[in-house]
């Protein structure tokens, strides 16, 4: 089986979620970013219960694409409540408190 | 019920009649009721709080502290029962080896744990919510959810259960924190907690990939007994690392603390309490149980790993907590440093794992009972004065000299001053670490001796502040306390000293948790 690309693709895209998590400063691009890490983790999931025969890759999969649906309803919202507060989404914005 | 049970078995008839090839009878999995009874009754309460929110609207609002706190105290019932029960550990899913939801000694002593701490912030929680602008039935639904997700987290013993536990338990609390509507530092708050805790469980989710491509098992105990957790191979290492910094996000574990301060001084405070208590905790336990019952065999690779989290956890949370000057942050900081203390049992677990989680449950119980206790103090007295800052506690002797002596026993205690609980826990930690002997546990234990000093220091700082400063406004007038803030810092400083003065009471429910199934 054509195991390595599948772990390649989920690492690039894993690499990508994590720069721009770090380097992005929009809040729904950082969003994005972390849906990138999500999404290379059900390649992995995937690919791996292909290869070993089991189905608890994919029953984990399943898992994390719902929980991934929570977690980013919950993000929108939050964005949404700073946007009405500072009509921007920039994160760097976002630093009322420090030390 | 029999016409219920005929119309299913006539459905299940009919689809294997449809596809006899594929389809048999169908049979109900044999489900322990019983074992899982205080989840039920946690799922029931929040259901319960929802219902009565709707049917009742404004007069619902009353009702909902008192619902929930009795609704976290009914699953101690279930959970007393178990404990008592002689058939031993309970265990759902059956793999192997194992299973993927386990109901041993271990979890139900935390599970007790989340929910004795969640009745205490619910008790923090009750004026101070119904008084601000919050939405007020909806606080309590979303802190029974959480901490039902902390009492799945002490008997999961799967990656697919610990994630989807450590999710339940989050995202109610990504909420809680942003829960003031109109507060900017507030939004900011739970904006911060949300991004640093999806990326942490993102990190997380792609080790435990990784753990699951190399091993081809969920279940925790069949991780432990293949071959690839006995190999040191390179992605074995990373999914190690991963894992670890997955959950040290969550205890707040330097360097992954940066959002913890700012979370803590902008969430509404009872809320900073459960997150700095109950949520660290939850992390921890879930630390403790991939560490010690999935990945034991790699010990190599964590305890070094976990040796430098701890060092550097108490130390730099101990050096900023010298020069914080508002009580929210210092205790913040305070609270990344006693995570490094929880931390060190990890980094010598690996020769003797059953004492290490001793040592740690330990001391997640007492700093419950402390921490909890701090933050009720900081609140009843921030009712009055309006601001957290550290010069706002003075005169705190004079106008309420009980608080400021339940303040001075929860500070005393954090700093590790016999005879208060605090004492013990360290004394455990200690104990464990100097037992392995080793040159770097010998050092780590001297990093921790060096810190209990660095720490006496900004504890004492905040107690002499409210005995000895005058108040700065010079108001004098009689700090009001609420009955069920004064009952929670009666708990609180209670427990405290009990756990101090008897540290057999809290020593053994630390040895039942050292009976953690699978190791």
């Amino acid at each position: 089986m054509l195991l390595n690309q599948f772990l390649l693709l989920a690492a690039i895209l894993f690499c990508i979620g994590v720069y721009g998590v770090i380097a992005r400063r929009n809040a729904v691009m950082v969003l994005m970013s972390v849906e990138l890490i999500l999404n290379a983790v059900n390649i992995n999931l995937v690919a791996f219960g292909q290869l070993h025969d089991v189905t608890f890759g994919h029953v984990f999969a399943l898992f994390v694409i719902a929980v991934a649906a929570a977690e980013v309803g919950v993000g929108l919202a939050l964005v949404i409540m700073i946007y009405r507060n500072k009509r921007s989404v920039d994160l760097d914005q976002v630093d009322l408190m420090k030390g | 019920m029999s016409f219920v049970s005929s119309v299913f078995s006539s459905v299940g008839a009919t689809i294997a009649q449809a596809a006899p090839d594929q389809f048999g009878e169908f049979v109900r999995p044999n489900i322990d009721w019983f074992a899982i009874s205080p989840e039920l009754v946690l799922l029931a309460v929040g259901a319960l709080l929802t219902i009565v929110d709707i049917m009742l609207l404004e007069r619902g609002k009353a009702l909902a502290p008192s619902l929930a706190g009795l609704g976290l105290l009914a699953p101690l019932v279930p959970i007393t029962l178990l404990a008592l029960d002689d058939a031993g550990t309970r265990t759902f899913f059956k793999g192997a080896a194992g299973g993927a939801y386990v109901v041993d000694d271990y979890s139900l002593v935390l599970k007790a744990m989340f929910l004795l701490g969640a009745y205490i912030v619910v008790l923090i929680s009750t004026n101070d919510i119904a008084e601000g602008d919050y939405w007020e039935s909806e606080y309590y639904s979303m802190l029974v959810a959480s901490v039902l997700g902390m009492v799945m987290m002490s008997s999961a013993r799967d990656l697919i259960s610990v994630f989807v536990a450590l999710e339940l338990l989050s995202i109610p609390a990504y909420m809680l924190a942003a829960w003031k509507k109109r507060d900017a530092r507030s939004h900011e708050a739970g904006m911060k907690y949300y991004l640093m805790g999806v990326f942490a469980s993102a990190i997380l989710l792609y080790g435990m990939s990784i753990l699951f491509g190399l091993t081809g098992s969920t279940v925790l105990t069949e991780i432990a007994a293949s071959d690839a957790v006995a190999t040191n191979t390179p992605l074995m290492t990373l999914a190690v690392v991963f894992i670890v910094v997955g959950f040290g996000f969550k205890v707040s574990a330097v360097p992954f603390h940066t959002w913890a301060p700012d979370t803590y001084q902008g969430a509404p405070l009872p809320i900073t309490a459960f997150l700095a208590v109950s949520s660290k905790a939850a992390g921890f336990v879930g630390l403790m149980t991939m560490i010690f019952v999935g990945l034991l065999g790699q010990a190599d690779a964590w305890e070094p790993l976990l040796w430098v989290l701890a060092a550097a956890t108490m130390t730099v949370g101990n050096l900023i907590a010298l020069r914080q000057t508002n009580v929210v942050r210092l205790l913040a900081y305070s609270g990344v440093a006693q995570a490094g203390f929880m931390l060190a049992p990890f980094a010598v677990g690996g020769t003797n794992p059953g004492d290490a989680v001793e040592a740690i449950v330990v001391y997640l119980l007492i700093y419950t009972a402390m921490n909890l206790g701090a933050f009720a103090v900081v609140i009843t007295l921030a009712r009055k004065t309006g601001s957290a800052e550290l010069s706002s506690l003075g005169g705190g002797f004079q106008y309420a000299p009980g608080l400021t002596v339940a303040l001075t026993i929860f500070m005393f205690a954090l700093a590790g001053i016999p005879p208060l609980g605090g004492w013990f826990a360290k004394f455990e930690v200690f104990r464990v670490v100097v037992a392995d002997q080793s040159l770097g546990a010998i050092a780590l234990a001297v990093i921790m001796a060096l810190n209990s000093v660095i720490a006496l220091y900004y504890y004492a700082r905040i107690a002499s502040q409210a005995w000895f400063n005058d108040a700065p406004d010079g108001d004098n007038s009689p700090v009001p306390v609420p009955p069920s803030l004064r009952s929670a810092v009666f708990i609180c400083a209670v427990l405290t000293v009990l756990f101090g003065v008897l540290p057999q009471t809290v020593g053994r429910f630390g040895e039942l948790a050292g009976n953690i199934a699978g190791i």
